[in-house]
């Protein structure tokens, strides 16, 4: 821009002046000249600035456009209609067994909803509507389709029956949303493991089905992570092992009047569990909700094989034969004096019956001495043992992939004290869950080396860290299998199938605390079969069994957990692919020297 | 040789008027407003019928009616466009005044017609929206004060006619009336980019924007649930919108058919505000498109026309109603396809309605009589000036 010219230049004005010219004119020229180059300058931008209008225009226009194009384009969609939209059906996986048989699966169904607004006769709908599903009332209905709210949703699943009459009714401000229902088609077999799914978030076309329990919430992202493709997640679980042992133990529990059962069945090399039973159970279709009042342990819900952590008494003996044997402390025929009462910290520990002054390592096991147990023990104290019992993996909360499992903890003593240490070794002042029980057993009779407990079936397992040696694990299963040739598990034995194991009958602890109670017990069988190549480890444990045949209750392990298992293995064996053999010769010679 | 020179013909005393007329005039924009109007009529005897079925008169009682305002229409918009500017600008600027005192005077003498906004005078015969009328008064009277503030010693034209716009832009918020508020706005800005705004001041009005909507959205009910409604992403069925969305789909390229649309039986503002959705479901997407370019014609056009002009007031006076013209429509279209929130924007010259079209005729006529060619000194003022 130029310098700005003066209206008035005085030598122009002098100039006219001289002349005698009038000066003003010469102001009003300078006055239009700059008036004009003012416009000038202003319709110039003003050029420019229209443009970017008339551009504005024509892309804004050019959007409308192409928005319309899009719309026309794009499907008619009614609101209601299965159509494209509904990306989410089926998207939950399945869930199979090792065997790739359905535990878990999708099924499409409909939920009922109403837009009140729509509706031509609320008072006819309603009454027609509670002939379909009694459990609706009239007036709620009536109130609710008078109402201000624009969407109700009436039934969450219907039945195709139950749609048919619904649409038979005829009134457009019924409507239909489809929805993916979570089926588990084998009922209460595997109810705690699989746990069960709800509706999560609702829309009119489809619904978030989200787990609640078990592995369905465990593995509540994988199974609707869209990337997976829907993948099935294939469990351990076996479904007719699975099958019988629910049989089986269903009708051991009621035979042996206790109040609940559990039973675990594991691969001793991979930690596979097979099979998991507890009862009572419940159907995952119909998850019953959970218990207000009282203890949560007495709901269907209770998984007893996971949550349950019972004083589980002398099944634990093994782990402290385990250890003194593998520390070199004692051999299977070293004599233990059993004299008793064993009287500690003003404390006297007894067996159930006198059995002598002396056992052998062997039968202090085999008959179940309290004394001789507790005195081994003392070999190595209580700050071995615990380690011990750690590397067992009993100290700490179980891994398995059940959602309700992180959370327990086995019950320890306080102060690990000498008393502790003894009681410990025959099972007492430490819990523990029958599914603990059951991977520390493995991991003692597979050759000594530690098992993980999964419930996702496994292709190839590595041996875990070394527990025991190879030798202490082979002495300690043919002490098993004595317990059960001629000791406290008689009843045990299943011809062909060599079974090994250890009773354990504790006195049950208060729920509220404060000591035990006089005649209730839990009664754990832990066996291994074949006890000659250990392939699998079942534990069953029940609560506050009392088995009535005789003059007297019988409440020992012995009498009720045991032929239980016996049972369950007979049944069992055959469909793990056991091939009964008759047990090899000899074997005891090279061991035992005793008996 | 004149012709060629000042890009018009030379007015002569006594000339014929008409003859004059139809030479200067914008011929492509006439023709296509004659021809939205037509399409207005059309679309009438597709969307009124339900209407006129709920007021119990007979099915094509409201497009007769639309075909005698139509005419007056017309026959305002010819009168308008033959006016010189200056005259233009004098019964503007009266007609401006009536307009503000109507619109001042509403919440005293309007009606809602229950629908939950003062914005009405009934007339009886038929129903007047003073709103309408100020529109184009609006802009004629902006016009002039920016122009005469660009004058040397002119007035401070920009800060009144800013303080104008404000007093307006309240009155229709309060009716209330979002949508000709934010018109009268988008109007006044544009007219004051094109008079010369400072870059700065555009940017921060630009940002400003956000905070007022915050604003307005916390403190009107009305509005809160049309924006909250926009940005719902499943789109209720039974919203206008989601009517307007479905009938747009049913549509698809070339229509279900004339008469077939069902659309029109369950809007309620099929015939207003929703009209382009009768238009694309009845007709398909290739009336739209027409529809579409028959505004950006007519927008673009005088724009472009206006580029030539030299004289301040009539630049602005055209860009203003150009722009308000074609962003009205942007709106209404915009709305129908879910850009926008719901307004309440009539389609101009299409929709159904007295005033509406009357006053849609009177601004177009008055953007004709702005974009009539006429010399503009071209040849001398470069000689004059840029030729030193």
């Amino acid at each position: 821009m130029s310098l700005r010219t003066p209206l008035r230049p005085l030598a122009r004005i002098l100039k006219a002046r001289q002349k005698g010219e009038n000066p003003d004119t010469i102001e009003r020229e300078n006055i239009r000249l700059r008036h004009e180059e003012m416009h000038d300058r202003s319709r110039l931008r003003a050029e420019g600035r229209l443009l970017v209008l008339g551009v504005f225009f024509i892309a804004a226009f050019a959007v409308v456009g192409v928005r319309m194009g899009v719309l026309a384009r794009s499907e008619p969609a009614e609101p209601h209609a299965s159509g494209p939209r509904n990306a989410i059906m089926a998207q939950r996986a399945d869930i199979v067994d090792r065997n790739g048989r359905i535990l878990a699966t999708n099924l499409q169904t409909y939920a009922l909803y109403a837009q009140p607004p729509a509706m031509i006769d609320p008072e006819r709908v309603a009454a027609e509507l509670v002939k379909v599903f009694p459990d609706l009332e009239t007036d709620e209905l009536i109130a609710l389709f008078t109402g201000k709210r624009k969407f109700v949703w009436i039934k969450k699943r219907i039945s195709p029956e139950q749609m048919q009459q619904v649409h038979d009714i005829g009134d457009p401000g019924l409507e239909f949303g489809p929805r993916e229902m979570r089926l588990y088609p084998n009922g209460r077999l595997a109810a705690h493991i699989l746990g069960g799914a709800r509706f999560g978030r609702e829309g009119v076309n489809s619904a978030e089905v989200v787990g609640v329990a078990g592995v369905e919430k465990q593995f509540d992202d994988a199974l609707r992570d869209p990337a997976n493709n829907g993948a099935a997640l294939q469990l351990s679980i076996d479904l007719s092992v699975q099958a019988s042992m629910r049989e089986v133990l269903y009708g051991g529990m009621k035979l042996m009047n206790a109040r609940g059962a559990a039973a675990v069945l594991m691969d001793v090399k991979t930690g596979e569990v097979l099979s998991m039973v507890s009862l009572p159970d419940f159907d995952p279709n119909t998850r019953p909700a959970p218990l207000i009042r009282g203890l949560a342990s007495d709901s269907p819900l209770f998984n007893r094989a996971v949550q349950g952590l019972y004083e589980l008494g002398s099944v634990y003996k093994t782990f402290a034969m385990a250890q003194a044997l593998d520390e070199g402390l004692i051999k299977p025929d070293t004599i233990i004096d059993i004299r008793g009462p064993l009287r500690m910290a003003g404390f006297s520990i007894r067996d159930f019956s006198n059995y002598g002054k002396e056992l052998s390592a062997t039968d202090v096991l085999v008959k179940s001495s309290n004394i001789g147990i507790a005195r081994i023990s003392e070999l190595f104290g209580g700050e071995r043992q615990k380690a011990f019992l750690k590397t067992l993996g009993l100290i700490d909360p179980t891994s398995i992939e059940l959602i309700e499992a992180s959370r327990i903890r086995p019950l320890l003593p306080e102060n690990w004290s000498e008393l502790s240490t003894m009681t410990i070794a025959y099972g007492h002042g430490i819990s523990g869950s029958p599914l603990q029980l059951a991977s520390a057993y493995s991991s003692v009779v597979n050759g000594g080396t530690f098992v993980t407990p999964t419930l996702l079936k496994q292709t190839e397992v590595a041996p875990g860290p070394r527990v025991i040696s190879e030798k202490t694990s082979k002495i300690l299963t043919e002490m098993l299998r004595q317990v059960v040739v001629r000791g406290t598990a008689s009843f045990g034995d299943v011809p062909g199938y060599a079974v090994g194991g250890k009773t354990g009958t504790a006195d049950k602890a208060k729920e509220m605390g404060g000591g035990y109670y006089e005649d209730k017990v839990i009664n754990s069988f832990a066996s291994v079969f074949p006890a000659y190549d250990p392939q699998y480890v079942l534990v069953v444990t029940l609560d506050e069994p009392s088995e009535n045949s005789g003059l007297k209750p019988r409440r020992t392990a012995g009498w009720t957990a045991v032929p239980i298992v016996a049972e369950m293995i007979r049944r069992t064996a055959p469909l793990l692919g056991l091939r009964p053999e008759v047990e090899p010769e000899g074997r005891d010679e090279v061991l035992l020297t005793s008996n | 040789m004149t012709e060629m020179v000042y890009g018009t013909v030379p007015t002569r005393d006594g000339d014929p008027i008409l003859p004059r007329w139809w030479q200067t005039i914008d011929k492509w924009s006439l023709s296509c407003v004659l021809l939205l109007f037509a399409i207005g009529l059309l679309l009438g005897l597709a969307a009124s019928p339900p209407l006129a079925a709920r007021n119990d008169f007979e099915p094509f009682y409201y497009v007769k009616r639309q075909a005698i305002f139509g005419g007056m229409a017309m026959v305002a918009l010819v009168l308008t466009s033959m006016m010189t500017p200056q005259l233009v600008r004098r019964l503007g600027v009266i007609g401006f005044a009536f307009a503000f005192v109507a619109l001042a005077f509403l919440p005293v003498f309007g009606t809602d017609f229950g629908k939950g906004a003062v914005r009405w005078y009934s007339l009886g015969f038929a129903s007047l929206q003073p709103s309408e009328f100020l529109k184009p008064g609006f802009v004629i009277m902006s016009a002039w004060l920016m122009a005469a503030a660009s004058e040397i010693n002119g007035p401070p034209g920009r800060i009144y006619s800013f303080i104008l716009t404000m007093a307006i832009v309240l009155m229709l918020a309060m009716q209330p009336d979002f949508g000709q508020a934010a018109l009268v706005l988008f109007g006044w800005g544009v007219m004051y980019f094109i008079s010369g705004a400072p870059i700065l001041l555009l940017v921060g009005l630009a940002g400003s924007i956000y905070p007022i909507g915050r604003f307005i959205y916390a403190n009107s009910e009305h509005f809160a649930r049309r924006i909250d409604g926009f940005f719902d992403r499943e789109i209720d069925p039974t919203t206008q919108i989601g009517y307007a969305t479905n009938a747009i789909r049913e549509g698809g390229l070339f229509g279900v058919g004339v008469g077939e649309g069902e659309v029109k039986w369950s809007l309620p503002d099929a015939h207003t505000d929703f009209i382009i959705a009768v238009a694309a479901e009845e007709y398909g997407l290739v009336l739209v498109l027409v529809i579409l370019a028959i505004y950006l014609t007519i927008t673009v056009r005088s724009l472009l026309r206006l580029i030539r002009e030299r004289d301040p007031f009539i630049r602005l006076a055209g860009t203003g109603l150009a722009c308000m013209f074609g962003i009205q429509a942007f709106i209404n279209m915009a709305v129908a396809v879910r850009l926008l929130p719901s307004k309440g924007m009539t389609l101009p010259f299409v929709s159904y309605g007295g005033s509406s079209v009357i006053a849609s005729a009177i601004a177009v006529g008055m953007l004709l009589a702005f974009t009539r060619s006429r010399p503009q000194s071209e040849l001398s003022e470069i000689l004059s000036t840029r030729g030193r």
